[in-house]
């Protein structure tokens, strides 16, 4: 019973996980179910977005998240009796994380308010290089260092277990978190730049890790692998892959086998169905099979990328399809399979 | 016993309105139409749809230019081009009697173009020089966007000029938001006629009016935060800059105008994805706010809806009747029958969502391929699907 609730995590020293994906392999909800697996193993998690979309508050179906720390889920405790940990989010914008970073270390109350009046803030936000991406980044880093002050936080004081980052997609991550070198030319001193390595000794410790999410298909597949490689180039950790959206395995390799060839008797498969009743026209039958040779050809292709991405030589994770999409239960479902396999 | 399974679950039985079929081909062949913009969230295929709709306007007689932003290597090559760049290529292996021409947008090097255009070589040294110009150029997210609206203006005149072209299809850049590529030319306007940009060009003693406490009071924060190099970098940037202002200016509201007008046509590209369509749904409010003139949406990836009257529930509950090991083909048989059905009953709940809150958007559905596109011909085929010719 003395269980520590790190043993069987794959990344027991990490504690700011970032979670990149290319678009549409959802990337957001396997951070947010890896938010859900470290809450069961008792941690208090973070989770972070910065993309200013509110996937997390459509996820977990609640209202819109403000700039501020809220507490959104519990984690599912591992047994009866243990303490399951608290998933809090917040949606990071950059307008704020500068208004607040200024009220912070340089005490502008006034001069704050002159910036914006003189439309600084939406320069520095929206047009100045690299700025934004040093806000979000920084403003991870200040939820993530220990005994932190209050800030925005509704619990201040408090420090967190984990962070998870829904962080942006894999084409970007690399620029995204390598500050230094987006300020590279433009700060070279002054307290910017002191931020951004601050930051990027944390990004680059090993109590980071950047998973990336891809499904089964060419593109990402390849995405995943030109992301590894940069984020290596880089010098920030390479944490897992998560393979997302696996097709259902109902089938057995032989059973594919035989549908592929052809060789499965469409009598024999009529009679076991009339044997439960269900009324089997020619018709049906054949549509089973058509619909199994479609999936048979894309289970081949899935094998085909699923070699590919163990070669990238990295823990992988896999977690299936969900065919009536991902509600808040499928996102439980989802963490208990993440926890299950080491990934939290 | 389910002697007399209940109807089928599907797209009829989701209700709602069937949307109007979006007519592919009465665009494209449309001497009218002379842009085809697509939008879309990442990872919906936007692209691939770019390439086919060039290649099949282009095989039905159009003399077509494709713009693509970050095309993968597997697409740009399927284009018969092993590194798509910022000119112009011609596409081998294209039928019939029009053209294709394909180019991916890089955007420093139209950015470059643009400086060395405007300003004289001694100028345009010294803005191509600046480091606040070469971090812009290179890495700032929204030069993308502006660059791939100069890009579109820059194709559109030169088409008009030589004849060489009478289509332009556009791809749009993998924006944060979809509302991003929209907003570009707004916000370059914006930010040139911004205060601070107009305060930073104030030489150094200026008129003592515009030296407000408020002013000394910025500039002071802002050099402690950034240190004084930055700023000074900054000031000589925009100095330098000033000249260009003016066209860019002009440039960015020439190519919003040419977005509104009649030959342009956009296209909402989805997946049957919540988020996907969420994005698209904002799109198209935001088009039809703008005066963009929309021509339909197109759901990608969609499941094919299985034949066989057969509900889900049923096969799953004759599944769990069967023999989990003499049986088990049959089983996983319906079992996968199932899973599709209930796919294709998500998606088109989802697509019914969309076409009740939007029923006057035209609807292209093409089905989920096995595998990425590789060739002509595989981009003919997603061309034939697009336009229900298969």
């Amino acid at each position: 019973m003395s269980r520590s609730p790190q043993a069987g995590s794959d990344w027991p020293g990490v504690d700011l996980h970032v979670v990149t994906g290319k678009g549409g392999t959802g990337k957001s909800t396997v951070a947010a179910a890896l938010a859900l697996a470290l809450a069961s193993r008792g941690r208090n998690v973070l989770l972070c977005e910065v993309e200013g979309r509110q996937g997390i508050a459509q996820m977990f179906d609640v209202p819109p998240l403000p700039y501020e720390e809220r507490r959104i889920a519990t984690g599912l405790p591992a047994a009866q009796g243990e303490r399951a940990g608290t998933v809090f989010a917040l949606h990071i914008d950059a307008e704020s994380a500068l208004l607040e970073y200024l009220a912070m270390y340089y005490k502008l109350g006034r001069a704050g308010r002159a910036l914006d009046r003189f439309g600084v803030i939406d320069f520095a936000t929206t047009i100045a290089p690299g700025v934004r991406d040093v806000l979000l980044t920084g403003k991870v880093y200040e939820a993530a260092k220990p005994g932190r002050k209050g800030g925005t936080s509704s619990k201040a004081g408090a420090a967190y277990d984990a962070i998870v980052l829904d962080a942006p997609p894999t084409g970007r991550i690399s620029q995204f978190l390598n500050v230094n070198s987006e300020l590279a030319g433009l700060a070279k001193v002054g307290p910017i730049k002191a931020q951004a390595d601050t930051v990027m000794t944390l990004f680059r410790s090993k109590r980071t890790a950047v998973h990336l999410v891809t499904v089964l298909e060419e593109m990402p597949v390849q995405e995943t692998a030109d992301g590894i490689g940069e984020l290596r180039q880089a010098g920030l950790p390479v944490g897992g892959v998560v393979v997302n959206l696996v097709r259902p395995r109902d089938l057995d390799d032989s059973q594919l086998d035989a549908i592929r060839t052809g060789s499965v008797d469409p009598t024999t498969i009529g009679a076991t169905l009339a044997k439960v009743g269900v009324e089997a026209e020619p018709e049906l039958v054949d549509a089973l099979l058509a619909e199994a040779a479609d999936h048979a050809e894309r289970r081949a292709l899935e094998d085909g990328q699923r070699t590919l991405v163990a070669e990238l030589g990295v823990p992988t994770y896999e977690l299936p399809r969900i065919a009536s999409g991902v509600d808040l239960a499928g996102l439980y479902e989802l963490a208990a399979t993440l926890k299950e396999q080491g990934l939290a | 016993m389910t002697k007399n399974p209940p109807p089928r679950v599907g797209p009829l039985a989701a209700g709602g309105p069937a949307p109007r079929p979006l007519d592919v081909d009465g665009l494209l062949d449309d001497p009218a139409t002379e842009i085809i913009v697509c939008c879309g969230s990442g990872g919906v295929g936007k692209t691939t749809t770019s390439a086919s709709l060039a290649l099949r306007a282009a095989e039905r007689g159009r003399k077509v230019v494709v713009l693509t932003i970050d095309p993968a290597r597997r697409l740009a090559q399927s284009m018969g081009i092993e590194s798509l760049d910022n000119t112009p290529r011609p596409v081998p292996g294209v039928q019939g009697n029009g053209s294709l021409d394909a180019m991916m947008l890089d955007m420093k090097s139209t950015f470059d173009e643009v400086v060395l255009s405007q300003a004289n070589p001694e100028k345009a040294q010294q803005i191509l020089e600046n480091p606040f110009y070469i971090a812009l150029s290179t890495s700032f997210a929204g030069t993308q966007e502006y660059m791939a609206m100069e890009k579109l203006g820059q194709l559109h005149a030169s088409a008009r000029e030589s004849g060489q072209w009478d289509l332009i299809v556009v791809d749009t850049p993998p924006s944060r938001s979809a509302l991003d590529f929209l907003d570009a030319p707004e916000r370059l306007s914006s930010f040139l006629d911004g205060r601070f940009i107009r305060l930073l060009l104030t030489p150094a003693r200026g008129p003592a009016r515009l030296m407000s406490a408020g002013f000394g009071m910025m500039t002071n924060a802002l050099t402690k935060i950034l240190g004084a190099g930055v700023l000074q970098d900054m000031q000589t940037f925009v100095a330098a800059f000033d000249t260009l202002f003016g066209g860019f200016r002009a440039r960015a509201s020439a190519t919003y105008q040419l977005l509104q007008a009649d030959g342009t046509a956009f296209l909402v590209i989805a997946a049957p994805e919540p988020d996907a369509l969420r994005e698209a749904a904002y799109f198209v409010d935001r088009l039809s706010d703008e005066q963009m003139p929309l021509a339909g949406l197109v759901v990608n990836r969609a499941s094919a809806s299985p034949e066989g009257r057969l509900s889900a529930e049923a096969a799953l509950a004759a599944a769990e009747r069967l023999d989990p090991t003499e049986d088990s083909l049959t089983a996983g048989l319906l079992r996968l029958h199932a899973d599709r059905l209930r796919i294709v009953a998500r998606e088109s709940r989802l697509r019914a969502g969309f076409a009740t809150a939007h029923p006057t958007v035209a609807t292209a559905v093409v089905p989920a391929l096995a595998s990425d596109v590789h060739d002509l011909s595989g981009l003919r085929t997603v061309g034939a699907l697009l336009a229900r010719a298969e």
